[in-house]
Order: C-alpha cells, then structure tokens, then sequence
C-alpha cells in the first residue's frame, strides 16, 4: 500500500494513462531515444561512475597506475589471508582435470561440456551451487533467431551499448553463438515461452534494435541455471561439488601455469589444495561491495572474489573503472529496497513517469543512458517520488502493460514481480512501481579472449567476472547470453588444454611477492581479500563483538 | 573496504543509520531466532532480523529476493499451534514470533540421462516411485511460499500429464518446505524439475525460425557480414549504429 501522500502523483499517472495508451497502441515513437550527443551529456552530468570521487588508481599489480573504481582498488589493495609458509604443496589435497570456481551459470555450464568429453572438474562455490545472480535474471536471454534480426544486428547493438568499447571479437563470439545456446538450453530441457506453433515468444530490451528476448515467464536465470544445475548432478562421477568451500588463492606451477588453488571451508575453517591442469573463474560480480553507497540487486555471495585472486596471480583486468547500475531497481517499500525489477517491464510496454505522470526519456535506452535519466529526473528537475524513508525515485508504470496486451498477461509473463508487490499490498496490475537504479552488474573484469583464455596460461574466465565482452555497459539479456556461450567456450577450451597440460612445481609464492608489493608501495590497511561475505551487522552490535573479525570473514 | 555496508543507502537520500538505541521502543518486536528472544524492528524482514540481531550469515541466504530458495524458515506466532513457513527474505516479523531456519534439506534426486528417458508416467514411476504414495494431504500446497498448487502437480505426475505439471511448478525455488512437510516423503521440487525438464526438450513444440537460423550459422552464412563490421573503424561503426532501424 502506498502511502496517502502519494495520491495525488499516482491519480496523475492514472489521468495520463489513457492518452499514453492510445499513443502506445498507434506505433507512433512515445518518446524521441536520445542521440550520441545527449547520450554523452547525461551521462557525464548524472552517471555515477562519471563522479571524480568514484575512481582511484591502484598502486600495485598489474593495472598499476590506471584508474579503477574506488571500492575495486581498495579491494585489490589488500592483504591476503594466506602466506606460502602454511602450506606444503608437494601432496594436494584434490586433484582433477578442470577446477571451476564459482557454481552460477558460468561455472556449470563449463562443466556440462567438459564432462561431455570425458573431462572431469571440480566446482569449487563459496555458497550453494547455483547461490549466484544467474539465478536471478528475470527477463530473458538475447539470441538472434528472428527472420528480420541476423546475428550482425545483435552485434551492432551490444557494441553501440557498450560504447564501442568492447572488444570486437567477444561480441562477435557473443552473438554468433547465441541461436545454437538458445537450442542447446532446449535440448537440456529449458522451457522457452512460445506461440502455439513452436515460434519463440521475442521481446525487446534496452538497446535492441530488433525484438529478440527469450524468455522463461520472468523465472528466466532460475529455470536455465536450475536446468544446468541437474544435469551436473546426473554426473556424480564426473563432476564433484564443493559446496560452501570458496577457493581463496590461485595456485600457479614454477612455469607460471595456473595450476589449482586453495580451498577453505566456511564452516570448519579448514584449508584445501587443489591440483588442477587448468583452473577456470566463474566467480560472477561484485554488487554486494555495495560501489557509491548504493542498494544491489545482486545475491549475498557477489563480492569480486575471482577478481582479486587472479589479480594478485598476475591477470589483467579491463574496464574495471565501469559499474552498471540497473535503471528500475525497487525503492518502495523499504524491505524490498535494492530488488531487482525486470527490463521486460520496459520491454512489454511499461513506461517511467515522473510525479506529474509525465514519461520523460525514451523507455528503452542502454541502461547507463537510462539510469542517469533517472537520476537526473530526481536529483537536478526534482521531479522524483520521496519515500517514507527518504529515498527517492520514479514510476513505472505496469498497468499499461494489461491495456496493451490484455488481462492477465502480469501475472501469465511476471509472476514473480506480482508475488514481490503483492506481499506488500500493491497489485502491479493495478498500480504502477516505485523505482531508482540499483547497483547491478559488473561491466568489466579479467580480459579474456573468445577462447576465454586470460594472460596467464591455464586460467580461464567466464561470465560476469570477465571483462570486454560488454565494453563499458551492458545491454539486458546479454549476460545470461554471455555466462552460456563463454562458459561453454570455457568447457571446451579448458578441456582441450587440460588434456594437454604438464604441471610443474606448485608454488604460492605470488601470494608473498604481491605482499611485498603492497609493503614496497607503503600501503598501510587492514582489509583482507577476498571478501567472501559481506555484513549487515548494526554497528552498536559490531562494537560488542570485541574478538570479531570482518575483514575477509576471519575469524 | 573503505565504504562499508554501514552505507549501504543511495547518497542522493542520506538517511540516518539504524541502531538499536535509535529506534523508538513501540516500532520494535520480540523475535525468538532459534529460541533466543532478539528485539527488532517490527517491519523487519526475517533475513533482516537475523542480521540485525549480530548474525553474519553462512547457511540460510543466497539471492535475498525470492528466487534461490535458501532461506526456507518455519515459525509459530504466539498462542497459535499452527507451524507457518515462509522465505526468511521476504516474510515479515511479527510480535512473538519463535523462528527456525532449514538451510538445506536432504531431499533424493534421481540419476538419469535425460537422452534416454521418455515425457511418460512410466518414467515417473521409475525415477520417483514415491509420488504414487500422495495422499492428497495438500500440506505441501499450505507449506509453499509461493503459492504455488503443489498437490496438484504431484497429482498431475501421478496421472502422467507433464505438461500440467511444468504449467503448475514453473514457479518453484526449490526451498523444500514441501518436502519437509509431506507425510509421504515426496521430494516435490525434483519431480517438478523433472517435469519441466521433460517437457522443454520432447514436448514443446519446436521453432522452426531457430532451426533455419541454426541451418544457416552452420553454412556461415553471416561471415562475411561479420568480416565487414570487425573491420569497420569506430567512428563509423558509430554511424551506422545511430542510423540503424528499429523493429
């Protein structure tokens, strides 16, 4: 229920609804898309990554000089929990063909393929195998399959959405990939929604120039990576899971291979070794550093793990000075905060409306475009929604999406975002949502190739710990795309190398170097990295905890 | 880290941290986690209550908005013999509330290749023999957090209709509060995957605009296509993207 105050906005969007209906339902444009040069000006004037503040250069490592965002390089300017001296590498404690670490959609989908090819792996996850934002996308998956939409119109719109600044080769394996995915999922058993007639139901979202969302009702992630998940578990002789076991150090050889890493388990504290012929980083993103202070949609164990360890093994990073904050994160009411509301609102019809029920920006621009609109509308034309709790944001307006597509469609296509609001007594098909962008994803990450190959051999990287796929911003769909068609890249790569790998020596001696490099650097800190979990402990109760640790979660 | 979770809230709407001596006495409620009594705020979420009374959770959260299933929790509510479930992230505390999570639930899951089974009952039979000891209790539709007709898509695998059964669990996060709850010890949330799994791959109907467009990147069709563009200098690949027509 929304509060009596804000009747009087919301008897404005229902006054406007009509005339924005019947605009809607002619075809003619609702609103003019910006072109290059308003895009560039907002999001200069609005984006929070374009705040001075928002970056700083990191002083060791690889990236050394270059500016990154300012909670990655205090993140990378850390401590680590291990030194060499703790371990004796001569005898490891596992060993198998491919270690995966992360178990989201990435990190299983490398391992369906290589179990295809009698290569075994292990998945390696700091939380429960599928605990991972890929269980969380809601709105659907882009592949080009389409008469009117080839592939090269894809290509075209994931690069002008990352403002050409992707690298060419990943977007073109991205995109050319993308129909077979889209059949390979089916043959898995994922449930694509459909027409009668077996064509796939296409939708559009932020940036596409043709409809091309697939999508499984807005379950899309939880029915994809909830297929992926059982079909590792048909192969237990193949593929061991690791659960609540994150790695927290990559092994190397004294070739410089990366060679396995250090396992430790949450729960009883203790330290494994893994000797692995190649290693792979499924790790996913880092919403939960929480990046300018605000709200994520991202799930509790997104903490950037996989970016530190193979940073301090020497990989190199890109575009770690980019954050994509979703445009229509939820702002009312106060406990679902942060949440993720799916683009295929926006892609079905919805539109956002400032107090007055006015629409004020295109509603389908690439989503840093999108989210600074937001902002602007809010913060600079004061023409935002306060809450209760003193947040602010704009409507989105989800009846529309009933009067353009009839009764029912909510809760047949959005089931799970009427479940959201109804639990606080407001019916999405009646009222409209409250909305304001929500840290999201990770533009950047570890540089890859389209074998999904990093700088050091026998790493490999897919999905939202990667980097350069998306360029500075990522268009809706791409990632579930991207965690899919890099993931099995991985599989396949990572198997072909693993069958050839001769490991040598194994060392963490690069572990004690970048320890000596944080000290030559005189960078004095206490934190310790990788994070693993984050906290949301009251500080009067962190005050009492006088032999607590938070650092790293040591204990 | 420098900003802390302390931060957590958008700078554009500062708003003063919550701690327990801010908060205003009749705004709080007495929740009892595991037994231990814990007062917090009373539009706390359960997940939010957990946390705000000092705990760091390991086992019991994952995604934090309703997808992943990790946060089952059961409760009572004072003078009430009923046991309640619910998701820890998106229930709500009330007064008296005595709350227990289920992190993880020991729930069997069939081996099988999904290459080689077929969208019948007697794969049902074979796989999860147990659905046909349903005694249509329906204490696993009242145990969903969802809402979702649970006893009903055990029926409807009982009677072969898979379809119906994908229809009715597409929803489903996997919780195990059903299987917690049922008399005959049916692991509900597997056979729904089952189901569904079984449907996307021999009972939806196929599309035939991917099958043409799979043809066609076989034949590197769009090679060519590609060539151009990875050749195409930024500044015009510009042009062309902004001139680009919209479906």
């Amino acid at each position: 229920m929304y509060p009596e105050y804000m009747s009087e906005s919301l008897e404005k969007v229902t006054q406007s609804r009509n005339k924005r209906f019947e605009l809607a339902k002619s075809g003619k444009p609702i609103y003019p898309p910006m072109n290059a040069e308003e895009r560039e000006d907002v999001l200069n004037k609005f984006h929070p990554d374009y705040k001075v503040e928002s970056r700083r250069k990191v002083r060791i490592g690889p990236n050394k000089g270059e500016s990154l965002t300012t909670e990655v390089t205090d993140m990378l300017e850390s401590h680590s929990r291990i030194t060499s001296k703790l371990f004796d590498l001569t005898s490891p404690d596992y060993e198998t063909d491919i270690l995966i670490i992360g178990g989201g959609g990435a990190g299983c989908a490398a391992a369906i393929i290589a179990q295809q090819q009698g290569v075994k792996s292990i998945i390696a996850t700091k939380l429960r195998l599928g605990d991972a934002n890929s269980m969380m996308s809601q709105g659907g998956m882009q592949a080009a399959v389409t008469p009117q939409d080839p592939p090269t119109k894809h290509y075209l719109d994931a690069i002008g959405g990352g403002h050409f600044d992707n690298k060419p080769e990943l977007v073109r394996a991205l995109t050319e990939d993308g129909p077979d995915v889209a059949k390979w999922l089916e043959e898995l058993g994922v449930v694509w929604d459909k027409a009668d007639d077996g064509t796939l139901q296409v939708l559009h979202g932020g940036g596409t120039s043709r409809k091309r969302m697939l999508s499984c009702r807005d379950y899309t992630g939880a029915i994809i990576l909830r297929t992926l998940m059982d079909e590792i578990r048909n192969h237990p002789e193949e593929i061991t899971i690791l659960e609540f076991m994150p790695i927290i150090e990559l092994l190397l050889d004294h070739k410089g291979q990366c060679a396995g890493g250090v396992l430790y388990n949450l729960e009883t504290e203790e330290y494994f070794t893994v000797k692995a012929k190649a290693t792979m980083i499924a790790t996913g993103g880092y919403g939960r550093l929480h990046i300018r202070g605000f709200d994520t949609t991202n799930h509790y164990g997104a903490t950037g793990d996989g970016l530190v360890m193979a940073y301090k093994a020497g990989a190199k990073l890109m575009y770690m000075d980019s954050v994509q904050y979703h445009p229509t994160g939820s702002v009312f009411p106060e406990q679902i905060a942060g949440f993720l509301i799916t683009e295929k609102i926006r892609g079905a019809g919805g539109q956002p409306l400032n107090k007055d029920g006015e629409i004020f920006v295109f509603p389908r621009e690439p989503r840093d475009v999108e989210s600074s609109a937001f902002i602007r509308e809010c913060l600079e034309r004061n023409n935002g929604i306060q809450t209760p709790s003193g947040r602010v944001g704009v409507w989105l307006d989800s009846p529309l999406i009933e009067m353009l597509h009839g009764e029912g469609y909510i809760n047949k296509q959005f089931p799970a975002m009427h479940r959201q609001f109804i639990r606080y007594g407001i019916d999405i098909t009646q009222e409209p949502m409250l909305v304001y962008p929500s840290l999201h994803y990770q533009n950047g990450g570890i540089e890859i190739n389209e074998k999904t190959e990093t700088n050091i051999p026998g790493l490999f990287v897919a999905g939202e710990a990667s980097g350069g796929v998306h360029g500075r911003n990522r268009l809706m769909g791409n990632s579930v795309l991207d965690y899919n068609v890099f993931g099995r890249r991985t599989g396949k790569y990572a198997s072909e190398y693993a069958t050839k790998a001769k490991i040598g020596t194994l060392s963490l001696e690069h572990v004690d170097k970048y320890e000596k490099e944080l000290k030559d650097a005189r960078i004095k800190t206490k934190r310790v990295s990788p994070i693993l979990l984050p906290y949301y402990t009251p500080e009067d109760v962190r005050k009492r905890q006088l032999t607590a640790c938070y650092e790293g979660t040591l204990r | 880290m420098a900003t802390k979770k302390t931060a957590k809230k958008k700078p554009a709407s500062p708003k003063k941290k919550k701690t327990k001596t801010e908060v205003p006495e009749e705004v709080m409620a007495t929740v009892f986690i595991m037994g231990k009594a814990h007062k917090v705020p009373a539009d706390a979420t359960i997940m939010g209550a957990i946390e705000y009374a000092g705990y760091q959770l390991k086992r019991g959260a994952g995604c934090r908005e309703g997808f992943c299933g990790a946060c089952a929790t059961v409760y009572r509510l004072p003078g009430d013999y009923k046991i309640y479930t619910g998701l820890a992230c998106t229930t709500l505390v009330e007064d008296g509330m005595w709350l227990s999570q289920l992190p993880t639930f020991p729930g069997q899951k069939a081996i099988y290749d999904i290459d080689k089974i077929e969208p019948s009952v007697e794969t049902i039979q074979i796989l999860y023999p147990e659905v046909f000891r349903c005694v249509a209790c329906n204490t696993c539709t009242k145990a969903c957090p969802q809402d979702l007709e649970v006893m009903d898509y055990i029926q409807a695998a009982m009677r072969g209709d898979i379809e119906m059964v994908m229809d009715l669990s597409f929803d489903c996060i996997c919780c195990g509060l059903c299987a917690i709850r049922c008399p005959s010890e049916i692991v509900q949330y597997n056979v729904g995957l089952l189901a569904k799994r079984l449907y996307g791959k021999y009972l939806s109907p196929k599309s035939k605009e991917l099958e043409k467009r799979i043809r066609e990147m076989k034949r590197n069709k769009y090679d060519k296509e590609y060539q151009e563009l990875l050749k195409t200098k930024k500044k015009d690949l510009k042009k062309i993207y902004y001139e680009r027509d919209l479906e």
